[in-house]
């Protein structure tokens, strides 16, 4: 494997004591002094910025941008107005998941497309090998960067450094040619914490001026920084997927229970769709649900769970969650003996540890 | 020194320490242990008389993030365990020679003992570790 790239951020975790770690070949802030609870704490009470520039963008163009798009996600972007945001899965014929992306509609000739970093390269061949017609495809990760700025004072930070009216931008949706502190931005409201907050894209070089701009903007409204691990964290709590975790080229949307982002009725073929239709008719034998233990123990990804003894699937994601004092997981189990029961066990070191079957997402922020 | 490292208590590479009480030794989590595993949320208690082998896992302690054995020490069987700690794990954080002790055990082998770090050659040994 290559050497682990820096972000243009790197210098600010280095200055903020930040303990750096290799994620998909990035180095990143795991955590920042203050610790992973208290930045799950900072992000859903007051403000967090994070460094994403791991993150992927593809820019697609073209007359049949629209269509090619509509075969390579099972999402139905015909929805999607201009200036609007829509999550999707992608996947390979036989509805195993190759990624799961964002589309922003620029227009309908013009789509950006943020995918996850450890998938960058591998969309990007997926997406070659799709394309038809008139589309130009253009790999943008090298050259730009990304913060998140989550949390409910985020809005108020971001305010002081832009012309644009931002209570008037909806959850979803984005701005693709903002001035944010004089720095030429793509602006979003999105994120992966389950918090209102914005995702401000830039080119390299204006990277480290926006930083300081939020920074210094986020003074006063008590700006901390947070990390990968309380990113995991806030967004297990939100129980949005993980590729790695929850979708994998072996589990399909479907089993992870995105239904709502799987547009089967779509009038248009799209990879997967027959091998998705077909898992919608058929008893699925795993499918994600949540768990909060009983007694307490740390249910972390790959313990099995057991029902009398009768292995029914596994943990996918779990962790201690700051913001309910409670231990939670995501786990793909038989949904048939789920539904006789409302317990299992979770077996962490070859004990068990009881706990509940429970509604996700676990935390909802009030709006 | 970023970490507390107290004197009167001895220290293993793995980073426990061992404080002798009569026959018996109080065992714990360093502050550089615990500092480096973050919040701890989860500990797994050893039975009280079970018989514990120095260098093998004789308690596990769990942060968010991470899983960790509590290497034991010195040979020896578990006399005492601190329950407050099902409740309270974060007492390792906030207390490691204190209230976060984790069990005492009755040792078999003083030497066992006398042959760990002090304090200075802990000091020494943490830093080398940072810079690794």
């Amino acid at each position: 494997m290559s050497e682990a790239k820096k972000t243009p951020f790197y210098e600010k975790h280095v200055v903020l004591e930040g303990k750096i770690v290799d994620y998909s070949g990035w180095l990143l802030p795991v955590q920042y002094p203050k610790g992973l609870v208290e930045e799950v704490h900072d992000t859903r009470r007051k403000a967090t910025i994070f460094d994403v520039s791991h993150m992927g963008e593809v820019s697609v163009r073209g007359k049949d941008a629209e269509a090619f798009l509509q075969k390579v996600v099972v999402n139905d972007i015909s929805r999607l107005k201009d200036n609007a945001i829509m999550y999707s899965p992608v996947c390979y014929p036989d509805g195993g998941v190759v990624d799961d992306i964002l589309v922003y509609r620029i227009d309908g000739e013009s789509f950006f497309l943020v995918v996850n970093a450890a998938n960058t390269d591998k969309d990007y061949d997926w997406f070659k090998e799709n394309v038809f017609g008139d589309v130009e495809l253009q790999n943008l990760s090298p050259e730009y960067a990304q913060i998140a700025l989550q949390g409910p004072n985020s809005e108020a930070i971001l305010q002081q450094l832009t012309d644009v009216s931002l209570g008037e931008m909806k959850n979803y949706h984005f701005l693709p040619e903002v001035k944010v502190a004089g720095v030429d931005c793509i602006v979003s409201r999105t994120g992966y914490t389950g918090e209102d907050g914005f995702e401000v894209y830039c080119k390299n070089n204006g990277a480290v001026d926006l930083w300081d701009a939020v920074w210094e903007a986020g003074q006063k409204h008590e700006l901390n920084p947070a990390g990968l691990g309380a990113r995991d964290v806030l967004r297990l709590e939100a129980s949005m997927p993980l590729y790695g975790h929850e979708l994998s080229k072996e589990l399909t949307p479907l089993q992870a229970g995105l239904d709502r982002f799987v547009a089967l009725d779509k009038t248009v073929e799209f990879n997967g769709r027959e091998a998705l239709r077909k898992q919608k008719q058929e008893r699925i034998s795993r499918k994600l649900f949540g768990l909060e233990m009983l007694e307490r123990g740390v249910p972390r990804e790959g313990y099995p769970v057991k029902v009398e003894d009768q292995e029914i699937g596994w943990i996918s994601s779990g962790s201690y969650s700051p913001t309910l004092d409670k231990f939670i997981a995501m786990a793909f189990l038989d949904p048939e003996i789920v539904r006789q029961t409302g317990e299992v066990d979770v077996m962490i070191r070859n004990r068990s540890y009881r706990a509940g079957i429970t509604k996700m997402p676990f935390y909802r922020r009030e709006k | 020194m970023k970490y507390n490292i107290v004197d009167g208590v001895k220290y293993t590479r793995k980073h426990e320490w061992a404080r002798r009480e009569g026959d018996t030794a109080v065992v714990g989590l360093s502050d550089y242990a615990q500092d480096k595993l973050g919040e701890i949320v989860f500990v797994e208690l050893p039975d009280i008389g079970a018989e514990i082998e120095a260098g093998k896992g004789s308690a596990v302690i769990e942060s968010v993030k991470a899983v960790a054995d509590l290497y034991a020490p010195v040979d020896g069987t578990v006399v005492e365990v601190n329950e407050e700690l099902l409740d309270q794990p974060e007492l390792i954080n906030s207390d490691p020679y204190g209230d976060g002790w984790v069990y005492k055990v009755e040792v078999k082998d003083e030497s066992q003992l006398d042959a760990l770090m002090d304090k200075p050659a802990y000091e020494k040994f943490v830093v080398e570790e940072d810079e690794k």
